[in-house]
């Protein structure tokens, strides 16, 4: 480990993972840059799109604004991790399926931030979805089909139970 | 050239045209055609790639050796910088090259110079070590500030800063009086819009990589591969087949990716210089600064009618600016909407101390459409007139005529009298309506090939790119549909200067453009598999169809299609076609209208869009799935350009003051209505699809329905845009 770097150990989707970085790095950045995962994406860098939002210890979390050090121990969550195995998760069915991916940069944010919502509470309404995602951009579907993917990951994910 | 005869029209009102179409293409679908794949929701074929992380942006390219690229930026509104010393930053840790862009700095945020290092942070500090010796001028940033005679020359010398004047073939002033003198009822109202900005949520960027051949190849969020491509040669003085642009996906343009950025030579050159592949992109402050914008406008409209509710006069006199460029004109919807027998326009071009403006979904018609739709309400009710009747009366375009009644049956607009007073307490409802108007037919000279290999694959191969629309996924549906094949069994290639030439992505023109060549060169590569296994089919080739996976004879015979095209000789067949020049078909255009119900808290001055109904039309509706997307995506811009968004520079420094997305806001999900959409579709017989574009045509007319329904909840009229809540207590006389 050279000079300014640090040395985390973390689980991320899953796998138990350890990283070595430039310790001045976000979390967005070390996931992008040093594991390559590039799912989560750079939309402003200042905690105000959610395009880099992930989960951490189930929570979402703009992954800008958090350091790497600080995910020391956690267990992180992105848009690669949500998949089980082959078997998409049911949002990622439902936002595929309703068209509210349009040019897809906002989907891995909205899709973390919506996962935290329904672990949550898994029959959210309308109204409590909007207020979940309300720090989310999307510059292109116009949110509706977003909302609407959203309820139908929430329907099919409770007759599953 | 064949002669054809097609239904055309809309459901209630077709007729026959006879129209010439190129003898080798196919007939053109009509009114009549009965499509299994076409007309069907369909979601978009990457999908999957998009829900898991796998699509790759421009911003995800990671090469061998890449070097991050970062641009100092002039922090003065005018400014020349002496000398710009390079070497203290060439020395830095890591840094691979350092470049001059530009000496003369006439906006805040233009690029000055720039540097390629191993890493960000070594490019930001490098950035930083730049030295510039800055002789500052003057500068101007507002608009009105910018007319006046005494007012810093923004281009220098005897350049003034007002451009334009009377347009051509318009009415005089002296016309226009007397047209007013004489109308029964008269408006003179002043309007004005802000300067926005695209706010991609991927901001502009590139990845350049020289070849060992001395050709360039470029990654990069663009909505036109070609432009970007020829834009590179011109450049670097190449052969154009010397540079490969490349894009998969991107994360929004909406006019702003149209043609080469400055980004695009800044990465390119860095990475001739480095001899390293330079990735270049914008930071969100930056994309506000120098990504783009729409420009402001101010429009002094005149307007009269006769007692009839017949339009007498459209006066227009306006002004604008688009920073450093031109492009503030938008007079388009004013111009050509309504039937006037007296219409003027005098415009001016501003030119102010900001960044360059960008073509911006559906540029100068939001702007004019606001004041016009505006104006008309205004003149309705002097008149006395239910303000769509008003319209009906001027309006000759019969699309538009049932799209009216389409949409004032979905948003209740006969018991729109009731709404101001339905809000409850401290609250106004509204009801306001807006048409909308766009091209979109398309433009000859698209280009695609199908390619049918023996073993039954379908691929098709076209320059055009996916800017997050669906062009991928409506290419694949129209071969399907000729092929009888599912959307899933074509393989879409996009996105590539090595692919058959395409146009830019911009003015609703790609689906109109590309699908007629796809469905030509589909057709083609079809007739060439019958050919080969119509004598296993014991038929003619002329006798035999594809549906449902097969191949199949007049008589009833039929053979899967894989089994069809095993009998192909050679690896596959390969057939390239050119979309034609349009037909002249039923209309040019597209009509549509959009209503909006809003209610306004009359304490707070805030205003909720309630719902909106959006009635329009697009040709032949590929896939109502993405065509609503395209619709609701439209709709809440227009709300967020209504509502919310305004760039915000500051007079005495000439900087932009909310370069964020806390100080610049755009709608987020708590300001969203309910949408309504009608899709009305339209059989227009332009080409062998009679397919047009619906990117532009939804953002239109939002703004001035929203307007419209606050006039409506308030019962005044709010006359500058973004409508704020300080406007609207103002406007009630509470501030």
């Amino acid at each position: 480990m050279k000079n300014g770097e640090q040395r985390i150990e973390f689980t991320l989707n899953g796998d138990k993972t350890s990283v070595t970085f430039p310790t001045f790095k976000t979390l967005l950045e070390v996931l992008r840059e040093e594991l390559n995962l590039t799912g989560t994406k750079h939309g402003c860098e200042l905690g105000e799109c959610g395009a880099c939002a992930v989960l951490v210890d189930g929570k979402p979390v703009l992954s800008c604004l958090m350091l790497a050090v600080e995910a020391d121990g956690t267990k992180v969550t992105t848009v690669e991790g949500l998949a089980d195995d082959a078997r998409l998760h049911p949002l990622q069915e439902a936002f595929a399926d309703c068209g509210a991916a349009q040019c897809g940069y906002c989907t891995p944010g909205f899709l973390c931030t919506a996962k935290a919502l329904l672990d949550k509470k898994p029959d959210a309404n309308r109204r409590e979805i909007s207020e979940a995602l309300a720090g989310n951009i999307c510059r292109c579907t116009g949110y509706i089909q977003i909302f609407e993917a959203v309820e139908q990951a929430a329907a099919k994910m409770a007759v599953k139970k | 050239m064949a002669k054809r005869t097609l239904r055309v029209g809309y459901p209630g009102n077709y007729r026959e045209i006879e129209v010439d179409s190129p003898d080798a293409e196919p007939a053109p679908w009509d009114a009549d055609s009965k499509l299994a794949v076409v007309g069907k929701r369909s979601p978009r074929l990457e999908g999957a790639d998009k829900v898991t992380g796998k699509a790759k942006y421009t911003a995800d390219v990671k090469l061998q050796g890449m070097l991050v690229a970062r641009v100092l930026r002039s922090p003065y509104a005018r400014a020349t910088a002496r000398s710009i010393g390079l070497a203290k930053a060439l020395k830095m840790p890591g840094v691979k090259a350092a470049i001059e862009v530009e000496k003369e700095a006439r906006y805040h945020g233009q690029a000055i110079a720039a540097v390629a290092a191993e890493t960000e942070a070594q490019a930001e500090d490098a950035v930083a070590a730049i030295e510039v010796d800055w002789a500052v001028g003057e500068h101007v940033v507002d608009v009105e500030a910018a007319r006046k005679p005494n007012a810093p020359r923004v281009h220098g010398g005897k350049n003034p800063n007002e451009r334009g004047g009377e347009a051509q073939n318009t009415a005089t002033e002296e016309a226009c009086v007397t047209a007013l003198k004489k109308s029964h009822a008269t408006v003179d109202i002043t309007f004005t819009t802000p300067v926005v900005t695209h706010s991609c949520l991927e901001s502009h960027g590139s990845v350049a990589r020289w070849e060992s051949d001395g050709s360039l190849t470029v990654w990069d969020s663009t909505q036109s591969i070609f432009g970007v491509r020829d834009g590179l040669a011109r450049g670097f003085q190449l052969p154009a087949e010397k540079v490969r642009v490349v894009k998969e996906h991107m994360g929004g343009g909406f006019g702003s990716k149209l043609g080469m950025g400055q980004h695009s030579m800044i990465a390119a050159r860095l990475a001739r210089e480095a001899k390293a592949p330079v990735k270049l992109m914008l930071t969100r402050k930056e994309e506000h600064l120098a990504g783009g914008n729409r420009p402001s406008s101010v429009q002094r409209v005149r307007a009269g009618a006769d007692k009839d509710g017949k339009l007498t006069c459209l006066w227009l006199q306006s002004h604008g600016t688009g920073g450093i460029n031109g492009g503030a004109n938008c007079a388009g919807p004013l111009m050509s909407l309504y039937n006037c027998p007296v219409r003027r326009l005098w415009h001016a071009d501003v030119i102010t101390n900001a960044s360059p403006a960008a073509a911006f979904r559906a540029p100068g018609h939001v702007q004019g459409m606001f004041a016009l739709e505006s104006t008309m309400d205004e003149l309705a009710g002097k008149l006395g007139l239910d303000p769509i009747e008003f319209r009906k009366r001027n309006d000759q375009n019969e699309m538009r005529q049932a799209e009216y009644g389409e949409g004032a049956k979905m948003a209740g607009w006969e018991a729109r009298a009731h709404l101001p007073n339905s809000g409850g307490r401290h609250k106004a409802r509204g009801l306001g309506v807006s048409a909308s108007i766009w091209g979109g037919g398309g433009a000859p000279g698209a280009q695609a090939r199908c390619v049918i290999s023996r073993d039954g694959a379908v691929e098709i191969q076209c320059g055009t790119q996916d800017i997050g629309t669906g062009t991928r996924t409506i290419i694949a549906m129209i071969a399907a549909e000729e092929l009888g094949l599912k959307p899933e069994q074509v393989l879409v290639k996009l996105g590539d200067t090595t692919l058959p030439f395409s146009h830019g992505s911009g003015g609703s023109m790609t689906a109109p453009s590309v699908t007629p060549a796809v469905r030509a060169a589909t057709a083609a590569a079809r007739g060439r598999v019958f050919e080969a296994c119509a004598k296993s089919l014991k038929a003619d080739a002329d006798n035999l169809t594809a549906k449902g996976g097969n191949v199949v004879a007049k008589g009833g015979a039929s053979i899967p299609w894989a089994e069809a095209c095993s009998k192909i000789a050679g690896a596959n067949v390969s057939e390239q076609a050119t979309r034609a020049q349009n037909f002249r078909g039923y209309k040019d255009g597209t009509a549509g209208c959009q209503f909006a119900e809003v209610e306004v808290d009359l304490e707070t001055g805030h205003v909720q869009v309630l719902r909106v109904v959006a009635v329009h039309d697009c040709g032949r509706v590929v896939n109502p799935l993405l065509a609503e997307s395209q619709i609701n995506g439209g709709i809440i811009q227009g709300l967020s350009y209504a509502l919310l968004e305004q760039r915000i520079l500051d007079d005495a420094t000439g900087r932009m003051m909310n370069a964020n997305f806390s100080d610049y806001r755009i709608a987020g999900p708590k300001e969203i209505p309910e949408i309504s959409v009608v899709l009305f579709d339209v059989s227009n017989g332009r080409t062998n699809t009679g397919v047009m574009g619906i990117g532009e045509p939804p953002i239109v007319p939002t703004p001035a329905a929203i307007a419209n329904a606050v006039a409506h909840a308030i019962g005044k009229r709010i006359t500058d845009l973004p409508i704020t809540p300080d406007k609207i207590l103002a406007a009630l006389g509470k501030k």
